[in-house]
């Protein structure tokens, strides 16, 4: 598993390759993924056809998060002022080792020995847990999908589901052989069963816990709060009952006003989970006042550019929009048949196939943006619009521009161009291959092996050619007065 | 209105975008296409200097390419009052890509905003613009049709195809489970990442036989041999064929990618 943060990167251009390989051989993972279909798509589908606006909120959203981009800096900084003004503070990241070693400091200063964390991505794209692991603090995670994968070493495979690759057989192995102290033999058969273990075992972090920390899904220059979604309430827990809150998110999760979060949060569980509304939408507003009865002594923001201020100058200032749903993954056929896992990328996807080269290079992503049919599925249930596609071929033109592709691959594209400029020559070709294939198919008419066709017809036959080609034959028609 | 306009008497003059593939590995789509466009009302005309729309290289991101190609479509086809492909994949690549990829040549900008204006696949051609609902033909067939990602997504081709092969004679359409997602061709991805590709088309074939048609119907010529290459090689006996043939009546022939007589 790579990460965002540089360093020892393994996501070189075969590995994807093997990645998916193994992906499509391994049974129990192929097995998960039908999860994917039969979950998130139909209930995104029922939900959007239960909102009549959707489209039209879908670009007010659209145009909220385009507004703020246009004017990032001004609203980053009125944000900044509310959340001092509030109480707490705020801390700019320019990169991945910068905001791990903001957190870091901030635990240390509080004497952290045990830190909660409720689901985050940009910790897991800054590489957080080691970072503080290896300093002796130890990190829990509380989200059930995060737990799962913290006691199983690995990473999320989905943004919203980190644990979509998994059965929940898979899920009682590791429950019997990571918590320990619990009695051999017990019943792990049911979900019930599962979360009951994972809520005991949570209790206890959630009560121990001297820092908590988490992601957000939205902040609010306006408010200089940040909105948290989740479905099990371990955030909530995570960010009120320890003494120090600290909130780690990237720059373009800030929203101007509480009416545009709450339009965006519309958006965001419908075309994520497909609910209406998640099951707690927390909002966060400095540390407690005097008086209240619970809430974090310190307030802590952590505001990671990593690659970002650079993006929002680029051709994939669009990708700035994402709001990190999940609908482009649920949708992709190609995510739908190798998981996550297989990307060798924190972002997997659609979207992660734009953000990766962004954030990593594009020399530890290169076959991301070129893993894909162009389907354009990714584009119409995106509730931002983002031009996914558009976005990938734009990754292809650079990775072109560098000369990077094969030489086989550069060399086949060049000659092809060259003839199809040409239509005599075009046609020429065209009228010699056509009937040859033809003849060697036979009456067949199909191959089942073809030289320099093996990536085809190692799985599929290749219908062959008719015989002459549609110029030849018109030209005979026209010539004979047939037309 | 254009000289040639004039000189097919009013009916409007239609250039067929062959497409690569209808070229090279079915002749008979084309043929079909001029027969329905011309049952329609089209006067129709094949301009020799087509060759490709260029999405090979647009989309392995040989831009400049893309762009020769592409400023070639435009002088070729730019006369005519409409431009009509069999296929969403190619129209998409004019009408919805052209403009974008031609859009900082000072000389072509405009041209290629007019041409993608008037470009359509065939089958929303003949609802859309020509109102032509209903055809004379008949195909004794249990069908499904795959809808294609670009022309479905870039393109909204979605009813046309289905409300004329409602007109077609004996035929019964049935809809599969996920007409809407990808079969897995997306051009060079499908020899780039043929694992997966593979993957994708077997999920195809699954809803396709699940469904119990004899035959599966659809508006490129791409997906198609996709579609037909899997189902050949898992010996399904279901055929596969461009729509287009069927609603001009010239189904007779073999099914793509199947046995047929020699010479």
């Amino acid at each position: 598993m790579s990460r965002m943060s540089g360093g020892s990167d393994d996501a070189s251009p075969q590995s994807f390759k093997e990645g998916a390989s193994r992906a499509l051989a391994d049974a129990k993972l192929q097995r998960a993924l039908l999860n994917v279909k039969r979950g998130f798509i139909a209930k995104r589908a029922l939900a959007k056809s239960k909102l009549p606006e959707f489209d039209q909120l879908r670009d007010e959203g659209r145009a909220i998060k385009d507004h703020t981009l246009a004017h990032l800096d001004l609203y980053l900084e009125a944000y900044e002022r509310k959340v001092i003004g509030c109480g707490g503070s705020v801390h700019f990241a320019p990169s991945a080792a910068d905001a791990r070693d903001i957190v870091l400091r901030l635990c240390q200063d509080a004497g952290a020995h045990l830190v909660t964390k409720g689901k985050s991505m940009v910790s897991e794209e800054i590489g957080l847990n080691p970072h503080l692991e290896a300093a002796g603090v130890e990190v829990a995670e509380t989200d059930l999908g995060e737990h799962i994968i913290q006691i199983r070493g690995e990473g999320p495979s989905h943004i919203i589901a980190p644990v979509i690759h998994l059965n929940k057989e898979d899920i009682a192995e590791d429950f019997a052989r990571a918590h320990r102290g619990l009695p051999q033999g017990r019943s792990l058969a049911t979900v019930q069963d599962l979360v009951a273990e994972a809520r005991a075992v949570l209790r206890e972090k959630f009560l121990g816990a001297d820092v908590g920390i988490t992601g957000a899904n939205l902040l609010i220059a306006e408010t200089g709060s940040s909105v948290i979604v989740t479905n099990e309430g371990n955030g909530d827990l995570t960010q009120t009952l320890p003494r120090m809150h600290i909130v780690i998110a990237s720059i373009e999760k800030i929203v101007p006003t509480l009416e545009d979060a709450c339009t965006i949060l519309r958006l965001l569980a419908r075309s994520g989970t497909g609910q209406e509304i998640t099951t707690y939408t927390t909002f966060a507003t400095g540390p407690a006042r005097a008086g209240d009865s619970d809430g974090p002594r310190q307030y802590h923001v952590v505001l990671l550019d990593n690659g970002r201020s650079e993006m929002l100058g680029s051709e994939f200032r669009d990708m700035l929009r994402c709001i990190r749903c999940g609908a482009c993954l649920n949708h992709c056929p190609v995510y739908g048949a190798i998981g996550g896992h297989a990307y060798g990328s924190l972002y997997p996807g659609p979207m992660g196939a734009v953000l990766t080269p962004a954030l990593a290079g594009i020399d530890h992503a290169r076959d991301l943006p070129s893993a894909s049919s162009f389907c354009g599925r990714c584009e119409e249930v995106c509730p931002m619009a983002i031009p996914l596609p558009s976005l990938m071929r734009k990754w292809r033109e650079r990775d072109f521009e560098r000369g990077d592709p094969p030489l086989a691959q550069r060399l086949a594209l060049k000659l092809w161009a060259f003839a199809a400029k040409r239509p005599r020559l075009y046609h020429g070709l065209g009228g010699v291959v056509a009937p040859l294939l033809a003849r060697l198919a036979g009456a067949q008419g199909r191959f089942r092996s073809l030289p320099f066709a093996g990536a085809w017809t190692g799985t599929r036959d290749l219908p062959a050619p008719e015989g002459k080609t549609f110029h030849e034959l018109y030209r005979e028609k026209t010539r004979s007065g047939m037309r | 209105m254009t000289t040639e306009a004039a000189a097919t008497r009013g009916r409007p003059l239609v250039g067929l975008f062959v497409t690569c593939l209808v070229d090279l590995f079915r002749p008979s789509v084309g043929f079909a296409a001029i027969k329905l466009l011309e049952d329609a009302g089209a006067c129709v005309e094949v301009p020799e200097s087509q060759t490709c729309c260029g999405q090979p290289a647009y989309n392995s991101g040989d831009r400049g390419q893309a762009k020769a190609i592409a400023r070639r479509v435009v002088e070729s086809f730019e006369r005519f009052d409409y431009v009509v492909a069999p296929s969403g994949s190619c129209a998409g690549m004019l009408k919805a890509h052209y403009p974008e990829l031609l859009a900082d040549d000072p000389s072509f900008a405009a041209r290629a905003r007019a041409l993608a204006a008037k470009s359509y696949e065939l089958t929303s051609f003949l609802v859309e613009v020509l109102h032509f609902a209903a055809v004379d033909a008949s195909f004794a067939a249990s069908v499904t049709y795959h809808d294609s990602c670009s022309g479905l997504r870039e393109l909204k081709v979605r009813d046309a195809p289905r409300r004329l092969l409602a007109s077609v004679a004996d035929l019964t359409l049935t809809e599969m489970e996920e007409t809407e997602v990808c079969c897995g061709f997306g051009g060079a991805f499908s020899v780039k990442y043929p694992d997966i590709a593979n993957a994708i088309v077997e999920a195809k074939a699954r809803n396709i036989v699940k469904s119990g048609v004899n035959c599966v119907l659809a508006g490129d010529l791409g997906c198609l041999l996709h579609i037909a290459g899997k189902l050949a090689r898992e010996d399904r006996a279901i055929e596969c064929r461009h729509v287009a043939e069927v609603l001009a009546g010239m189904a007779e022939g073999p099914a793509i990618g199947h046995a047929r007589k020699i010479g």
